[in-house]
Protein backbone atom coordinates (compact mmCIF):
# COMPACT_ATOMS: atom_id res chain seq x y z
CA UNK A 1 0.00 0.00 0.00
CA UNK A 2 1.23 3.50 -0.78
CA UNK A 3 1.01 5.72 2.27
CA UNK A 4 -0.31 9.13 1.37
CA UNK A 5 1.24 10.57 4.49
CA UNK A 6 4.92 10.03 5.28
CA UNK A 7 5.12 10.32 9.04
CA UNK A 8 8.85 9.52 9.12
CA UNK A 9 9.47 12.50 6.90
CA UNK A 10 7.21 14.67 9.05
CA UNK A 11 9.08 13.62 12.20
CA UNK A 12 12.37 14.62 10.61
CA UNK A 13 11.02 18.20 10.43
CA UNK A 14 10.69 18.45 14.22
CA UNK A 15 14.11 18.67 15.88
CA UNK A 16 12.82 18.23 19.45
CA UNK A 17 11.42 14.79 18.64
CA UNK A 18 14.97 13.49 18.40
CA UNK A 19 16.06 14.30 21.94
CA UNK A 20 16.16 11.88 24.83
CA UNK A 21 14.14 12.22 28.02
CA UNK A 22 15.37 10.31 31.07
CA UNK A 23 17.61 8.40 28.69
CA UNK A 24 14.69 7.30 26.52
CA UNK A 25 13.52 8.62 23.16
CA UNK A 26 10.88 11.29 23.70
CA UNK A 27 7.31 10.07 23.19
CA UNK A 28 5.43 13.32 23.01
CA UNK A 29 1.73 12.77 23.63
CA UNK A 30 0.83 16.09 25.22
CA UNK A 31 -0.21 17.86 22.04
CA UNK A 32 -3.53 19.12 23.37
CA UNK A 33 -1.44 21.11 25.82
CA UNK A 34 0.98 22.47 23.27
CA UNK A 35 2.55 21.11 20.09
CA UNK A 36 6.19 20.95 19.01
CA UNK A 37 7.54 23.19 16.27
CA UNK A 38 8.85 22.26 12.83
CA UNK A 39 12.25 23.60 11.80
CA UNK A 40 10.57 25.95 9.31
CA UNK A 41 8.78 27.77 12.15
CA UNK A 42 11.96 28.02 14.19
CA UNK A 43 13.79 29.30 11.11
CA UNK A 44 11.11 31.88 10.27
CA UNK A 45 11.42 33.42 13.74
CA UNK A 46 15.24 33.30 13.63
CA UNK A 47 15.23 34.80 10.14
CA UNK A 48 13.29 37.85 11.28
CA UNK A 49 15.81 38.60 14.00
CA UNK A 50 18.77 37.71 11.82
CA UNK A 51 17.91 39.64 8.69
CA UNK A 52 15.01 42.14 8.87
CA UNK A 53 13.91 42.92 12.41
CA UNK A 54 12.16 46.27 12.86
CA UNK A 55 8.96 47.63 14.34
CA UNK A 56 5.98 47.44 12.06
CA UNK A 57 3.55 50.02 10.68
CA UNK A 58 5.72 52.93 11.83
CA UNK A 59 9.24 52.69 10.45
CA UNK A 60 10.18 54.65 7.34
CA UNK A 61 12.99 52.34 6.36
CA UNK A 62 13.44 49.12 4.44
CA UNK A 63 13.57 46.81 7.45
CA UNK A 64 10.35 48.28 8.77
CA UNK A 65 8.76 47.69 5.42
CA UNK A 66 9.95 44.08 5.26
CA UNK A 67 8.81 43.30 8.79
CA UNK A 68 5.43 44.93 8.20
CA UNK A 69 4.98 42.97 5.02
CA UNK A 70 5.83 39.63 6.69
CA UNK A 71 3.51 40.40 9.59
CA UNK A 72 0.63 41.27 7.27
CA UNK A 73 1.32 38.36 4.93
CA UNK A 74 0.94 36.06 7.90
CA UNK A 75 -2.49 37.58 8.50
CA UNK A 76 -3.47 36.70 4.95
CA UNK A 77 -2.23 33.14 5.54
CA UNK A 78 -4.49 32.89 8.60
CA UNK A 79 -7.38 34.24 6.56
CA UNK A 80 -6.86 31.60 3.88
CA UNK A 81 -6.32 28.87 6.48
CA UNK A 82 -9.77 29.38 8.00
CA UNK A 83 -11.32 30.73 4.77
CA UNK A 84 -12.33 34.10 6.18
CA UNK A 85 -13.83 36.54 3.69
CA UNK A 86 -11.30 39.25 4.45
CA UNK A 87 -7.88 39.47 6.16
CA UNK A 88 -9.16 42.42 8.20
CA UNK A 89 -11.38 39.99 10.05
CA UNK A 90 -8.26 38.39 11.52
CA UNK A 91 -7.16 39.95 14.81
CA UNK A 92 -3.91 38.91 16.38
CA UNK A 93 -4.21 38.21 20.08
CA UNK A 94 -1.97 36.39 22.56
CA UNK A 95 -3.93 33.14 22.59
CA UNK A 96 -7.42 31.67 22.42
CA UNK A 97 -8.07 32.85 25.97
CA UNK A 98 -7.39 36.47 25.09
CA UNK A 99 -9.65 36.16 22.04
CA UNK A 100 -12.59 35.11 24.22
CA UNK A 101 -11.87 37.84 26.75
CA UNK A 102 -11.73 40.45 24.00
CA UNK A 103 -15.16 39.45 22.71
CA UNK A 104 -16.65 39.31 26.22
CA UNK A 105 -15.23 42.71 27.14
CA UNK A 106 -16.16 44.53 23.94
CA UNK A 107 -19.08 42.86 22.18
CA UNK A 108 -20.33 41.48 25.49
CA UNK A 109 -20.20 44.67 27.51
CA UNK A 110 -21.91 46.63 24.79
CA UNK A 111 -24.67 44.14 23.96
CA UNK A 112 -25.32 41.99 27.01
CA UNK A 113 -27.27 43.35 29.94
CA UNK A 114 -29.01 42.33 33.17
CA UNK A 115 -31.45 39.47 32.63
CA UNK A 116 -29.86 38.42 29.33
CA UNK A 117 -28.53 34.90 28.96
CA UNK A 118 -25.27 33.49 27.62
CA UNK A 119 -25.14 29.81 26.67
CA UNK A 120 -22.00 27.67 26.92
CA UNK A 121 -21.58 23.92 27.40
CA UNK A 122 -20.49 21.58 30.17
CA UNK A 123 -17.34 20.65 28.28
CA UNK A 124 -15.87 24.14 27.95
CA UNK A 125 -12.27 24.91 28.79
CA UNK A 126 -11.99 27.55 31.53
CA UNK A 127 -10.99 29.97 28.75
CA UNK A 128 -14.59 29.88 27.52
CA UNK A 129 -16.17 29.91 30.99
CA UNK A 130 -14.44 32.49 33.15
CA UNK A 131 -14.63 35.45 30.72
CA UNK A 132 -18.41 34.95 30.57
CA UNK A 133 -18.69 34.53 34.33
CA UNK A 134 -16.85 37.81 34.76
CA UNK A 135 -19.16 39.48 32.27
CA UNK A 136 -22.21 38.05 34.06
CA UNK A 137 -20.94 39.30 37.42
CA UNK A 138 -20.49 42.74 35.89
CA UNK A 139 -23.75 42.99 33.98
CA UNK A 140 -26.21 40.77 35.83
CA UNK A 141 -26.56 38.47 32.83
CA UNK A 142 -26.94 34.71 33.42
CA UNK A 143 -24.86 31.78 32.26
CA UNK A 144 -26.78 28.75 30.91
CA UNK A 145 -25.07 25.42 30.43
CA UNK A 146 -25.76 22.83 27.70
CA UNK A 147 -25.56 19.41 29.39
CA UNK A 148 -23.81 16.36 27.93
CA UNK A 149 -24.51 12.62 27.98
CA UNK A 150 -22.33 9.87 29.49
CA UNK A 151 -20.34 9.54 26.29
CA UNK A 152 -19.45 13.20 26.45
CA UNK A 153 -21.75 14.41 23.68
CA UNK A 154 -23.77 17.61 23.68
CA UNK A 155 -27.49 17.19 24.30
CA UNK A 156 -28.86 19.25 21.43
CA UNK A 157 -32.45 18.82 22.64
CA UNK A 158 -31.51 20.48 25.89
CA UNK A 159 -29.69 23.20 23.99
CA UNK A 160 -32.84 23.84 21.98
CA UNK A 161 -34.75 24.30 25.25
CA UNK A 162 -32.20 26.81 26.57
CA UNK A 163 -32.43 29.05 23.51
CA UNK A 164 -34.94 31.88 23.88
CA UNK A 165 -35.44 35.59 23.35
CA UNK A 166 -33.30 36.11 26.45
CA UNK A 167 -30.31 34.40 24.81
CA UNK A 168 -27.81 37.02 23.68
CA UNK A 169 -24.72 34.95 23.04
CA UNK A 170 -23.52 31.36 22.54
CA UNK A 171 -19.94 30.27 23.19
CA UNK A 172 -19.11 26.71 22.23
CA UNK A 173 -16.01 24.58 22.06
CA UNK A 174 -15.50 22.88 18.68
CA UNK A 175 -13.41 20.05 20.10
CA UNK A 176 -13.10 19.30 23.80
CA UNK A 177 -9.56 19.20 25.20
CA UNK A 178 -10.66 17.04 28.13
CA UNK A 179 -12.74 14.47 26.22
CA UNK A 180 -11.80 14.72 22.57
CA UNK A 181 -15.45 15.16 21.57
CA UNK A 182 -15.94 16.98 18.27
CA UNK A 183 -19.19 18.91 18.52
CA UNK A 184 -21.75 19.28 15.71
CA UNK A 185 -20.73 22.89 15.52
CA UNK A 186 -22.65 23.80 12.38
CA UNK A 187 -25.90 22.68 13.99
CA UNK A 188 -25.15 24.59 17.18
CA UNK A 189 -24.51 27.74 15.14
CA UNK A 190 -27.60 27.37 12.96
CA UNK A 191 -29.83 26.84 15.99
CA UNK A 192 -28.52 30.04 17.60
CA UNK A 193 -28.85 32.00 14.39
CA UNK A 194 -32.51 31.01 14.23
CA UNK A 195 -32.84 33.29 17.28
CA UNK A 196 -30.51 35.91 15.81
CA UNK A 197 -27.88 35.05 18.41
CA UNK A 198 -24.16 35.31 17.55
CA UNK A 199 -21.87 32.35 18.23
CA UNK A 200 -18.23 32.20 19.27
CA UNK A 201 -16.41 28.97 18.43
CA UNK A 202 -13.46 27.94 20.59
CA UNK A 203 -11.33 26.22 17.95
CA UNK A 204 -8.21 25.93 20.14
CA UNK A 205 -8.25 22.14 19.75
CA UNK A 206 -9.87 21.71 16.36
CA UNK A 207 -7.74 24.21 14.41
CA UNK A 208 -4.72 21.90 14.25
CA UNK A 209 -6.63 18.66 13.72
CA UNK A 210 -9.15 19.41 10.96
CA UNK A 211 -9.87 21.86 8.14
CA UNK A 212 -11.83 24.93 9.24
CA UNK A 213 -14.05 27.12 7.10
CA UNK A 214 -15.56 30.04 8.98
CA UNK A 215 -17.75 31.09 6.05
CA UNK A 216 -19.24 27.65 5.70
CA UNK A 217 -19.75 27.39 9.47
CA UNK A 218 -21.10 30.93 9.46
CA UNK A 219 -19.71 31.43 12.97
CA UNK A 220 -19.59 35.00 14.20
CA UNK A 221 -16.36 34.68 16.16
CA UNK A 222 -13.71 31.98 16.29
CA UNK A 223 -10.54 31.78 18.40
CA UNK A 224 -7.44 29.62 18.43
CA UNK A 225 -3.86 29.66 19.71
CA UNK A 226 -0.69 29.57 17.63
CA UNK A 227 1.18 27.38 20.09
CA UNK A 228 -1.19 24.46 19.58
CA UNK A 229 -0.98 24.89 15.82
CA UNK A 230 2.74 24.06 15.69
CA UNK A 231 3.49 27.79 15.88
CA UNK A 232 5.05 30.01 18.55
CA UNK A 233 3.57 30.76 21.96
CA UNK A 234 2.13 34.18 22.68
CA UNK A 235 0.28 34.53 19.38
CA UNK A 236 -3.32 33.63 18.77
CA UNK A 237 -6.17 34.53 16.48
CA UNK A 238 -9.58 36.04 16.92
CA UNK A 239 -11.71 35.87 13.82
CA UNK A 240 -14.84 38.00 13.76
CA UNK A 241 -17.32 38.92 11.07
CA UNK A 242 -16.48 42.35 9.74
CA UNK A 243 -19.83 43.95 10.62
CA UNK A 244 -19.56 42.81 14.24
CA UNK A 245 -15.94 43.84 14.64
CA UNK A 246 -16.60 47.27 13.19
CA UNK A 247 -19.40 47.95 15.60
CA UNK A 248 -17.42 46.75 18.64
CA UNK A 249 -15.65 49.30 20.83
CA UNK A 250 -11.88 48.92 21.23
CA UNK A 251 -10.55 47.03 24.23
CA UNK A 252 -7.04 48.17 25.02
CA UNK A 253 -5.80 51.63 24.11
CA UNK A 254 -2.40 52.70 22.89
CA UNK A 255 -0.29 53.04 19.78
CA UNK A 256 -1.28 51.54 16.43
CA UNK A 257 -4.97 51.36 17.29
CA UNK A 258 -5.75 55.01 16.65
CA UNK A 259 -6.29 57.18 13.59
CA UNK A 260 -5.91 60.64 15.15
CA UNK A 261 -5.34 61.69 18.73
CA UNK A 262 -5.82 64.98 20.55
CA UNK A 263 -6.28 65.22 24.30
CA UNK A 264 -9.94 65.95 23.72
CA UNK A 265 -10.75 63.20 21.29
CA UNK A 266 -9.31 60.12 19.64
CA UNK A 267 -10.60 58.47 16.53
CA UNK A 268 -9.84 54.82 16.26
CA UNK A 269 -8.12 52.98 13.49
CA UNK A 270 -9.98 50.51 11.30
CA UNK A 271 -10.21 46.82 12.04
CA UNK A 272 -8.13 44.84 12.78
CA UNK A 273 -5.76 47.54 14.11
CA UNK A 274 -8.41 48.97 16.41
CA UNK A 275 -7.91 45.81 18.50
CA UNK A 276 -4.12 45.57 18.25
CA UNK A 277 -2.83 48.21 20.64
CA UNK A 278 0.91 48.59 21.07
CA UNK A 279 3.76 46.79 19.38
CA UNK A 280 2.40 43.31 18.68
CA UNK A 281 4.02 39.88 18.76
CA UNK A 282 5.70 40.33 15.39
CA UNK A 283 7.85 37.20 15.44
CA UNK A 284 4.90 35.23 16.78
CA UNK A 285 2.71 36.25 13.85
CA UNK A 286 5.46 35.45 11.35
CA UNK A 287 6.08 32.09 13.03
CA UNK A 288 2.35 31.37 12.93
CA UNK A 289 2.38 32.13 9.22
CA UNK A 290 5.20 29.62 8.78
CA UNK A 291 3.27 27.02 10.79
CA UNK A 292 0.26 27.53 8.55
CA UNK A 293 2.47 27.12 5.47
CA UNK A 294 3.72 23.87 6.95
CA UNK A 295 0.21 22.56 7.63
CA UNK A 296 -1.08 23.68 4.26
CA UNK A 297 1.75 21.92 2.45
CA UNK A 298 0.93 18.68 4.26
CA UNK A 299 -2.79 19.33 3.79
CA UNK A 300 -5.21 19.59 6.71
CA UNK A 301 -7.42 16.90 5.21
CA UNK A 302 -4.46 14.51 4.96
CA UNK A 303 -3.42 15.33 8.52
CA UNK A 304 -6.96 14.69 9.75
CA UNK A 305 -7.16 11.37 7.91
CA UNK A 306 -3.80 10.24 9.30
CA UNK A 307 -4.69 11.26 12.83
CA UNK A 308 -8.11 9.60 12.67
CA UNK A 309 -6.52 6.34 11.65
CA UNK A 310 -3.98 6.66 14.45
CA UNK A 311 -6.74 7.54 16.88
CA UNK A 312 -8.64 4.36 16.07
CA UNK A 313 -5.50 2.28 16.51
CA UNK A 314 -4.81 3.86 19.90
CA UNK A 315 -8.38 3.34 21.10
CA UNK A 316 -7.96 -0.33 20.24
CA UNK A 317 -4.70 -0.90 22.09
CA UNK A 318 -5.63 1.24 25.09
CA UNK A 319 -8.96 -0.46 25.74
CA UNK A 320 -7.03 -3.71 26.15
CA UNK A 321 -5.15 -2.35 29.17
CA UNK A 322 -6.80 -3.97 32.21
CA UNK A 323 -8.59 -1.49 34.46
CA UNK A 324 -8.47 1.35 31.94
CA UNK A 325 -11.63 3.43 31.78
CA UNK A 326 -11.94 5.92 28.94
CA UNK A 327 -13.55 9.22 29.91
CA UNK A 328 -15.26 10.54 26.81
CA UNK A 329 -16.44 7.99 24.27
CA UNK A 330 -18.25 10.24 21.82
CA UNK A 331 -18.95 8.82 18.38
CA UNK A 332 -17.22 11.80 16.83
CA UNK A 333 -13.93 12.15 18.63
CA UNK A 334 -10.45 13.29 17.68
CA UNK A 335 -6.90 12.92 18.95
CA UNK A 336 -7.54 12.86 22.71
CA UNK A 337 -7.55 9.89 25.09
CA UNK A 338 -8.66 10.88 28.56
CA UNK A 339 -8.73 7.95 30.95
CA UNK A 340 -8.28 6.62 34.46
CA UNK A 341 -6.59 3.42 35.62
CA UNK A 342 -8.55 1.62 38.34
CA UNK A 343 -7.11 2.23 41.78
CA UNK A 344 -4.09 4.22 40.60
CA UNK A 345 -3.83 7.97 40.97
CA UNK A 346 -3.29 9.72 37.60
CA UNK A 347 -0.38 11.58 39.10
CA UNK A 348 1.38 8.29 39.91
CA UNK A 349 0.82 7.11 36.36
CA UNK A 350 2.23 10.38 35.01
CA UNK A 351 5.34 9.97 37.14
CA UNK A 352 6.03 6.51 35.79
CA UNK A 353 5.33 7.50 32.19
CA UNK A 354 7.76 10.40 32.55
CA UNK A 355 10.42 7.88 33.52
CA UNK A 356 9.81 6.18 30.22
CA UNK A 357 10.20 9.42 28.30
CA UNK A 358 6.45 9.63 27.69
CA UNK A 359 4.99 13.12 27.98
CA UNK A 360 1.28 13.16 28.82
CA UNK A 361 -0.82 15.37 31.06
CA UNK A 362 -2.52 14.41 34.27
CA UNK A 363 -5.03 16.49 36.14
CA UNK A 364 -8.15 18.42 35.31
CA UNK A 365 -7.08 19.98 32.01
CA UNK A 366 -8.49 23.44 32.87
CA UNK A 367 -11.96 21.97 32.52
CA UNK A 368 -13.12 21.29 36.08
CA UNK A 369 -16.87 21.20 35.36
CA UNK A 370 -16.66 18.41 32.80
CA UNK A 371 -14.58 16.21 35.11
CA UNK A 372 -17.11 16.86 37.86
CA UNK A 373 -19.77 15.68 35.40
CA UNK A 374 -17.91 12.37 35.05
CA UNK A 375 -17.23 12.13 38.77
CA UNK A 376 -13.47 11.78 38.42
CA UNK A 377 -11.06 14.08 40.26
CA UNK A 378 -8.46 13.89 37.49
CA UNK A 379 -7.60 11.95 34.35
CA UNK A 380 -4.56 10.86 32.43
CA UNK A 381 -4.63 12.48 29.00
CA UNK A 382 -2.64 11.39 25.98
CA UNK A 383 -3.20 13.56 22.92
CA UNK A 384 -2.00 13.14 19.36
CA UNK A 385 -0.27 15.39 16.92
CA UNK A 386 0.58 15.04 13.25
CA UNK A 387 3.96 13.44 14.03
CA UNK A 388 2.82 10.67 16.38
CA UNK A 389 3.04 7.01 15.40
CA UNK A 390 1.51 3.66 16.25
CA UNK A 391 4.82 2.67 17.84
CA UNK A 392 4.47 5.58 20.24
CA UNK A 393 1.01 4.42 21.25
CA UNK A 394 2.49 0.96 21.87
CA UNK A 395 5.12 2.62 24.06
CA UNK A 396 2.34 4.33 25.99
CA UNK A 397 0.56 1.03 26.51
CA UNK A 398 3.79 -0.56 27.78
CA UNK A 399 4.24 2.38 30.16
CA UNK A 400 0.74 1.83 31.51
CA UNK A 401 1.53 -1.83 32.12
CA UNK A 402 4.64 -0.79 34.04
CA UNK A 403 2.54 1.60 36.12
CA UNK A 404 0.13 -1.21 36.91
CA UNK A 405 3.00 -3.43 37.90
CA UNK A 406 4.46 -0.79 40.24
CA UNK A 407 1.23 0.39 41.79
CA UNK A 408 -0.97 -2.67 41.52
CA UNK A 409 -1.77 -4.37 44.80
CA UNK B 1 8.86 2.29 65.23
CA UNK B 2 12.46 2.59 64.15
CA UNK B 3 12.05 6.32 63.80
CA UNK B 4 11.63 6.63 67.52
CA UNK B 5 14.61 4.49 68.39
CA UNK B 6 17.03 6.01 65.87
CA UNK B 7 18.46 9.50 66.10
CA UNK B 8 17.34 11.91 63.39
CA UNK B 9 20.71 11.65 61.62
CA UNK B 10 20.70 7.88 61.86
CA UNK B 11 17.21 7.79 60.40
CA UNK B 12 18.42 9.69 57.34
CA UNK B 13 21.46 7.44 56.99
CA UNK B 14 19.27 4.39 57.20
CA UNK B 15 17.05 5.63 54.38
CA UNK B 16 20.03 6.39 52.18
CA UNK B 17 21.48 2.91 52.81
CA UNK B 18 18.14 1.28 52.13
CA UNK B 19 17.97 2.90 48.69
CA UNK B 20 21.60 2.00 47.96
CA UNK B 21 20.51 -1.62 47.76
CA UNK B 22 17.82 -0.97 45.19
CA UNK B 23 18.34 -1.36 41.48
CA UNK B 24 16.83 0.64 38.63
CA UNK B 25 14.11 3.22 38.95
CA UNK B 26 11.25 0.74 38.77
CA UNK B 27 12.57 -0.93 41.91
CA UNK B 28 12.93 2.41 43.65
CA UNK B 29 9.40 3.39 42.71
CA UNK B 30 8.08 0.02 43.83
CA UNK B 31 9.76 0.51 47.17
CA UNK B 32 8.38 4.04 47.51
CA UNK B 33 4.92 2.73 46.59
CA UNK B 34 5.30 0.08 49.32
CA UNK B 35 6.23 2.68 51.88
CA UNK B 36 3.21 4.66 50.75
CA UNK B 37 0.91 1.69 51.34
CA UNK B 38 2.31 1.23 54.84
CA UNK B 39 1.92 4.85 55.90
CA UNK B 40 -0.36 4.81 58.98
CA UNK B 41 -3.90 6.07 58.30
CA UNK B 42 -4.40 9.79 58.60
CA UNK B 43 -6.70 10.82 61.48
CA UNK B 44 -9.96 11.75 59.73
CA UNK B 45 -10.68 14.59 62.18
CA UNK B 46 -7.49 16.24 60.90
CA UNK B 47 -8.53 16.15 57.24
CA UNK B 48 -9.17 19.86 57.26
CA UNK B 49 -8.65 22.58 54.70
CA UNK B 50 -6.07 24.20 56.99
CA UNK B 51 -4.04 20.97 57.02
CA UNK B 52 -3.80 20.80 53.24
CA UNK B 53 -0.33 21.41 51.93
CA UNK B 54 -0.41 23.90 49.09
CA UNK B 55 1.71 23.66 45.99
CA UNK B 56 1.35 19.95 45.29
CA UNK B 57 -0.13 18.36 42.19
CA UNK B 58 -1.90 15.74 44.25
CA UNK B 59 -3.83 16.35 47.44
CA UNK B 60 -1.58 16.34 50.50
CA UNK B 61 -2.48 16.70 54.17
CA UNK B 62 -0.14 17.23 57.11
CA UNK B 63 -0.87 17.75 60.77
CA UNK B 64 1.43 17.86 63.77
CA UNK B 65 0.98 17.80 67.52
CA UNK B 66 3.29 17.98 70.51
CA UNK B 67 3.82 14.87 72.60
CA UNK B 68 6.09 15.85 75.44
CA UNK B 69 9.08 17.49 73.81
CA UNK B 70 8.52 15.93 70.43
CA UNK B 71 6.34 16.77 67.48
CA UNK B 72 4.38 13.86 66.03
CA UNK B 73 3.33 14.26 62.42
CA UNK B 74 0.53 12.60 60.49
CA UNK B 75 0.32 12.96 56.74
CA UNK B 76 -1.52 11.65 53.74
CA UNK B 77 -1.83 12.02 49.99
CA UNK B 78 -4.11 10.54 47.37
CA UNK B 79 -1.12 9.73 45.16
CA UNK B 80 0.89 6.70 46.19
CA UNK B 81 4.32 8.03 45.22
CA UNK B 82 3.69 11.15 47.23
CA UNK B 83 2.54 9.01 50.19
CA UNK B 84 5.78 7.06 49.94
CA UNK B 85 7.90 10.19 49.86
CA UNK B 86 5.95 11.57 52.79
CA UNK B 87 6.57 8.32 54.69
CA UNK B 88 10.30 8.94 54.24
CA UNK B 89 9.97 12.49 55.48
CA UNK B 90 8.07 11.32 58.55
CA UNK B 91 10.69 8.70 59.34
CA UNK B 92 13.18 11.52 59.55
CA UNK B 93 11.12 14.27 61.14
CA UNK B 94 8.28 12.77 63.17
CA UNK B 95 8.91 12.25 66.87
CA UNK B 96 11.69 14.85 67.00
CA UNK B 97 12.08 18.03 68.99
CA UNK B 98 11.63 21.34 67.19
CA UNK B 99 15.38 21.97 67.53
CA UNK B 100 16.27 18.65 65.88
CA UNK B 101 13.86 19.35 63.04
CA UNK B 102 15.17 22.82 62.40
CA UNK B 103 18.81 21.72 62.53
CA UNK B 104 18.41 18.87 60.06
CA UNK B 105 18.32 19.55 56.33
CA UNK B 106 16.53 16.88 54.23
CA UNK B 107 19.72 15.41 52.80
CA UNK B 108 18.09 12.11 51.98
CA UNK B 109 16.17 13.67 49.08
CA UNK B 110 19.32 14.08 47.02
CA UNK B 111 20.87 10.83 48.15
CA UNK B 112 18.26 8.22 47.35
CA UNK B 113 18.95 8.31 43.63
CA UNK B 114 15.58 9.88 42.88
CA UNK B 115 16.08 13.61 42.65
CA UNK B 116 16.80 13.64 38.93
CA UNK B 117 13.62 11.65 38.48
CA UNK B 118 11.52 13.99 40.57
CA UNK B 119 10.61 16.77 38.22
CA UNK B 120 10.38 20.28 39.62
CA UNK B 121 6.69 19.85 40.38
CA UNK B 122 7.10 16.56 42.11
CA UNK B 123 10.07 17.60 44.18
CA UNK B 124 7.90 20.54 45.20
CA UNK B 125 5.38 18.14 46.69
CA UNK B 126 8.00 16.74 49.03
CA UNK B 127 9.71 20.10 49.53
CA UNK B 128 6.37 21.68 50.40
CA UNK B 129 5.74 19.01 53.03
CA UNK B 130 9.16 19.51 54.56
CA UNK B 131 8.71 23.27 54.56
CA UNK B 132 5.44 22.79 56.41
CA UNK B 133 7.12 20.43 58.91
CA UNK B 134 9.69 23.14 59.60
CA UNK B 135 6.92 25.70 60.08
CA UNK B 136 5.38 23.46 62.73
CA UNK B 137 8.78 23.23 64.42
CA UNK B 138 9.14 27.02 64.49
CA UNK B 139 5.63 27.45 65.87
CA UNK B 140 6.01 24.81 68.59
CA UNK B 141 9.43 26.14 69.52
CA UNK B 142 7.99 29.60 70.04
CA UNK B 143 5.20 28.11 72.13
CA UNK B 144 7.50 26.09 74.39
CA UNK B 145 9.81 29.08 74.83
CA UNK B 146 7.03 31.36 76.02
CA UNK B 147 5.50 28.64 78.21
C1 LIG C 1 -10.50 23.86 24.18
C2 LIG C 1 -9.53 24.89 24.61
N1 LIG C 1 -9.90 26.16 24.67
C3 LIG C 1 -9.07 27.13 25.05
C4 LIG C 1 -7.77 26.85 25.44
C5 LIG C 1 -6.91 27.96 25.90
O1 LIG C 1 -5.78 28.08 25.12
P1 LIG C 1 -4.67 29.13 25.52
O2 LIG C 1 -4.20 28.74 26.88
O3 LIG C 1 -3.63 28.97 24.49
O4 LIG C 1 -5.33 30.46 25.51
C6 LIG C 1 -7.34 25.54 25.41
C7 LIG C 1 -5.98 25.19 25.86
O5 LIG C 1 -5.73 24.17 26.44
C8 LIG C 1 -8.23 24.53 24.98
O6 LIG C 1 -7.85 23.26 24.94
Amino acid sequence: MITPYDVAKVRADFPILHRLVNGKPLTYLDNANTTQKPQSVIDAVADLYTTYNANIHRASHLLGELATRAYEEARVKVKTFINAADAHEIIYVRNATEGVNLVAQTYGRRNIHAGDEIIISTMEHHANIIPWQLLCAETGAKLKIIPINDAGELLLDEYAKLLSERTKFVGIVHMSNALGTVNPIKEVIDMAHAYGVPVLVDAAQSAYHMPLDVQELDCDFLVFSGHKLYGPTGIGVLYGKRALLEEMPPWQGGGDMIATVTFEETTFNDIPYKFEAGTPHIDGAIGLGAAIDYLTTLGMDKIAAYENDLMAYGTGVLTEVPGLRMIGTARHKASVYSFVLDGIHPYDVGTVLDQEGIAIRTGQHCAHPVLQRFGVPATIRASLGLYNTREELDTLVRGLHTAREIFGE
Amino acid sequence: MTAESLSIDKAQEEIIEEFDYLGDWTERYKHIADLGRKLPPFPEDQRLEENKVKGCQSQVWLSGHLSGEQIIFDADSDALIVRGLIALALRVYSGRTPEEILETPPEFINKIGMSEHLSANRANGLQAVIKQIKRYAVAFQARTETA
